[in-house]
């Protein structure tokens, strides 16, 4: 496992004057949310450069070789293109073979446990190869700096996951649900073919809270996200856990995305999680990064222990779609697992 | 609810919190207001309040927010 990130360090301290809320209100939030540090890629990176570094940085220390990738699966709400995909654009850039399969898919806060999800299937079908999961974002190029609701938490980064089929049999829970009734909770209005990007859609209104966005640019309905995750995710980690035959105190660490620290202990608390084992200082130290916040909060918090031994784990996202998601699994004994800086 | 209002009064001190009869319709406070003012809640009366319990309805006026501290165990 390996996460990327951009180089580019902003301080939310130095971000109050942009906000147009009075500073004292803008600091406690940075106390109750966990504001502090967020990474920012460059305004010419795109989500498929920090693909290809990590994808060379794996190849390069010997990680993984080529030739025994048999899938590669991007996850991103970051296209370069519309068409290729980033996917097809990793694997003419590394040189891959014509029979390596590339998939993207467009997936946000849930895309490390939807593209585990894929490996998993694609792994029944391919028993001596691996699946590079990569998850890329990079959102804050949509996020408004003049929102103080979304650009303090956003980060850009990458993950890289290599999955491959083991010898033991022991089994991974999975369970995923997706709301698209609710879906305009967490949206980018126009770029897509329904509102194509215009000199019109990148004017900045004021929304009348305060912030300042365009619809170019990303939306977050904090309320009911909020509600959202509050109401569904206690029942779904009470549902794993039943039908892993475990409860609370049988995990050992609880890695979950990381929308705001706020949300992260209202959940624990609600579902009795020890907040010892549930890291949540990935916002606090490099922003929310989407798909990329389970493997990012993995590796910056637990990697060393994570190669010296086992451990039952929790993964859990909830966000865009809406979708919401969980998984319980053995982790440990990796060969690798290490955090890296770009310079993108 | 003199002690609700003057912190709502500290969160949004250009807004008129006296002459509202529903603090989210009127766009007095968000969701961002919504989670500063729980942590003032929270630090004033020593409670926790329920993440299932913030939903704006809780938070539309100072009688509802009252009910809310209550119900979380918070002496008001």
């Amino acid at each position: 496992m390996l996460g990327i990130v951009p180089e580019n360090e902003y301080l939310f301290d130095d971000e109050v004057g942009n906000y147009d809320f009075p500073e004292k209100q803008t600091m406690r939030l940075k106390k109750v949310m966990g504001y502090n540090k967020h990474r920012i890629s460059k305004p010419d990176s795109a989500a498929s450069d920090f693909a290809l570094f990590g994808m060379e940085h794996m190849l390069k220390n010997n990680w993984i070789g080529k030739e025994e990738i048999g899938a590669i699966i991007v996850v991103t709400l970051c296209p370069d293109h519309f068409v290729p995909h980033i996917s097809n654009i990793v694997h003419g850039k590394l040189g891959l073979d014509n029979d390596v399969l590339c998939i993207d898919i467009p997936q946000g806060c849930c895309g490390f446990l939807v593209g585990l999800s894929q490996a998993f299937m694609l792994l029944e079908h391919m028993k001596d190869k691996k699946v590079v999961v990569i998850n890329t974002d990079i959102l804050s190029h949509k996020v408004s700096k003049k929102d103080r609701n979304d650009f303090p938490l956003i980060g850009d980064g990458a993950a890289v996951t290599v999955v491959e089929n083991s010898n033991d049999d022991r089994e991974i829970y999975y369970e995923m649900h997706m709301d698209g009734s609710r879906g305009d909770a967490l949206i980018i209005p126009a770029g897509g073919f329904r509102m194509p990007s215009t000199a019109q859609t990148a004017v900045m209104e004021n929304t009348g809270d305060g912030n300042y966005r365009s619809l170019d640019n990303m939306h977050m309905d904090g309320s009911a996200v909020f509600n959202f995750v509050q109401v569904e995710v206690p029942p779904l980690l009470e549902n794993t856990f039943r039908s892993c035959g475990i409860t609370v105190d049988d995990i050992d660490w609880f890695l979950f995305h990381q929308p705001n620290k706020f949300m992260l202990q209202k959940l624990a608390e609600k579902s009795g999680i020890p907040f010892e084992k549930m890291p949540m200082n990935l916002v606090e130290n490099f922003g929310n990064p989407s798909g990329s916040s389970i493997p990012l909060v993995t590796v910056s918090n637990i990697a060393d222990k994570l190669i010296e031994n086992e451990y039952k784990c929790c993964f859990s996202a909830f966000g865009s779609g809406l979708a919401w998601g969980s998984m319980v699994t053995d982790l440990g004994k990796l060969s690798h697992c290490e955090l890296i800086v770009s310079d993108l | 609810m003199e002690e609700i209002i003057a912190m709502l009064n500290e969160i949004r001190p250009e807004h008129d919190f006296a002459s509202s009869e529903d603090y989210i319709e009127d766009g007095l406070i968000d969701s961002f207001d919504i989670i500063t003012l729980i942590n003032m809640l929270e630090e004033k009366y020593n409670i926790s309040i329920d993440g299932i319990d913030i939903i704006p309805e809780n938070f539309n006026t100072a009688e509802n927010i009252a009910e809310l501290v209550r119900k979380s165990g918070g002496n008001i």
